[in-house]
């Protein structure tokens, strides 16, 4: 799982009004290489909750982003390079996704998160 | 043609030998190719060079996104069966996986996806698989949920293969009560072999549907129309009894003088309105009075 997925994930089970973003616990990464394509990471920017990214990206050990992103950052080549990575690169193998509002843990096993819900969650 | 859906449910049917043998199939491959493709045209996405974000449900061993990575997308698949996603894996499938059951809703946030695509999948949700799974409420999960992660005027192209026409009307409703626009394209009608169903649905694009008519156009008054609103006083007192001085049939205190043929009629359509097919047709038998059971 990559953190582009992390920011979209949502709990939506039954009775949680606000379930992202998820927090995370990480036990093993994995990186490996992707396409890197600006115009895309331009698109995800408005689309991405900037906050859990940043504190995800803190959890798999990428700091230093900053609070907001101002369209002069999109000329920056190296804050390009480091949100390619972070975003795309990085991928989550083991790990939790912790729901902020009801505190429901979805595991994930070998790189996928399993969201399935009990039955009595919806 | 046999139909996997009726031997187990999804995530039991496609096990490790299943898996497997799907992957490895060139035929399999060959199909989820064709399919894919139609899928992707129908999602008219627009050609601006940028990589889009798709959302693959049902994606299986990812043999759908490979072809959507080949036309430079971005994808995240969802599918319940684990065994499926540890094959996507091993093929080194270039989208997210996440274990998950459409029937419980897309568990994302709103707005995230340019598109959706789904290739043989839908049609697993008409599916009981256990006293807890209502295929009526879970394909409202899906539709609502689905609707919410696509971007406004995204589109979502659903290859099913219903079981029946009721089936794929069901389904078709369903998407249509969560709010989408669109309707099933049917590609070779007349081939048995290469008949192939796509629901294309469009999330908030700009409505086409037509405003329905106003009633009373031809001069007509509202109370020479049986089924506007009346204002009446409110019927008090004791229930009205019937002409024989017994009660009436079915007389209730909201409804003094029993429910009647209109009443009925309005529930029947009621319960259509919610999804339920079984409701039955609206006939001159429906609501009339029994006949008496004593024999003179």
């Amino acid at each position: 799982m990559r953190l582009l997925t992390h920011n979209m994930l949502a709990n939506n089970a039954k009775g949680v009004t606000k379930g992202f973003p998820l927090g995370l616990e990480v036990t093993a990464v994995e990186t490996k290489e992707a396409e890197f394509n600006p115009d895309f990471l331009k698109k995800m920017v408005p689309k991405l909750e900037w906050g859990a990214f940043c504190e995800a990206a803190a959890v798999i050990g990428v700091t230093g982003f900053p609070t907001a992103v101002t369209p002069d950052l999109f000329e920056d080549e190296a804050f390009l390079k480091k949100f390619h990575n972070a975003l795309l690169e990085v991928h989550v193998e083991e790990g939790v996704l912790i729901c902020p509002e009801s505190g429901r843990r979805f595991a994930i096993n070998k790189g996928i998160p399993n969201m399935l819900l009990n039955e009595d969650e919806c | 043609m046999s139909r996997p859906e009726h031997t187990a449910p999804a995530e039991v049917f496609y096990n490790d030998t299943e898996a497997k043998k799907y992957t490895a199939s060139t035929r399999m491959m060959e199909i989820q190719e064709t399919l894919t493709k139609r899928a992707l045209e129908l999602l008219a996405l627009p050609q601006d060079g940028s990589p889009k974000l798709l959302l693959d449900i049902g994606c299986g061993s990812g043999l759908s996104g490979q072809t959507i990575s080949e036309e430079g997308h971005h994808w995240i698949g969802m599918d319940i069966s684990p065994s499926m996603l540890e094959v996507a894996q091993e093929i080194e499938a270039e989208g997210d996986l996440l274990l998950a059951d459409m029937g419980q809703g897309v568990p994302m946030r709103p707005a995230m996806f340019d598109g959706a695509i789904s290739i043989s999948a839908v049609q697993w949700l008409c599916n009981a698989d256990s006293t807890a799974h209502n295929p009526r409420l879970r394909l409202k999960q899906f539709f609502s949920t689905l609707y919410r992660s696509l971007a406004r005027g995204a589109r979502a192209i659903l290859q099913i293969y219903p079981e029946s026409m009721q089936q794929a009307e069901m389904i078709t409703m369903a998407a249509m009560r969560a709010g989408f626009s669109g309707g099933l394209v049917v590609d070779y009608p007349n081939s048995a072999r290469a008949k192939k169903h796509y629901l294309c649905l469009m999330a908030g694009a700009a409505t086409t549907a037509a405003l329905p008519a106003a009633k009373g156009l031809d001069g007509s008054d509202d109370e020479d129309d049986p089924e506007s609103v009346q204002f009446a006083e409110r019927a008090r007192g004791k229930r009205r009894k019937g002409a024989d001085g017994g009660a009436v049939a079915g007389a209730t205190k909201r409804h003094p003088d029993g429910k009647g043929r209109n009443w009925v009629l309005k529930k029947k359509d009621k319960r259509r309105k919610q999804g339920y097919m079984d409701v039955p047709e609206d006939t001159k038998y429906t609501a009339r009075k029994r006949k008496s059971k004593h024999l003179s």
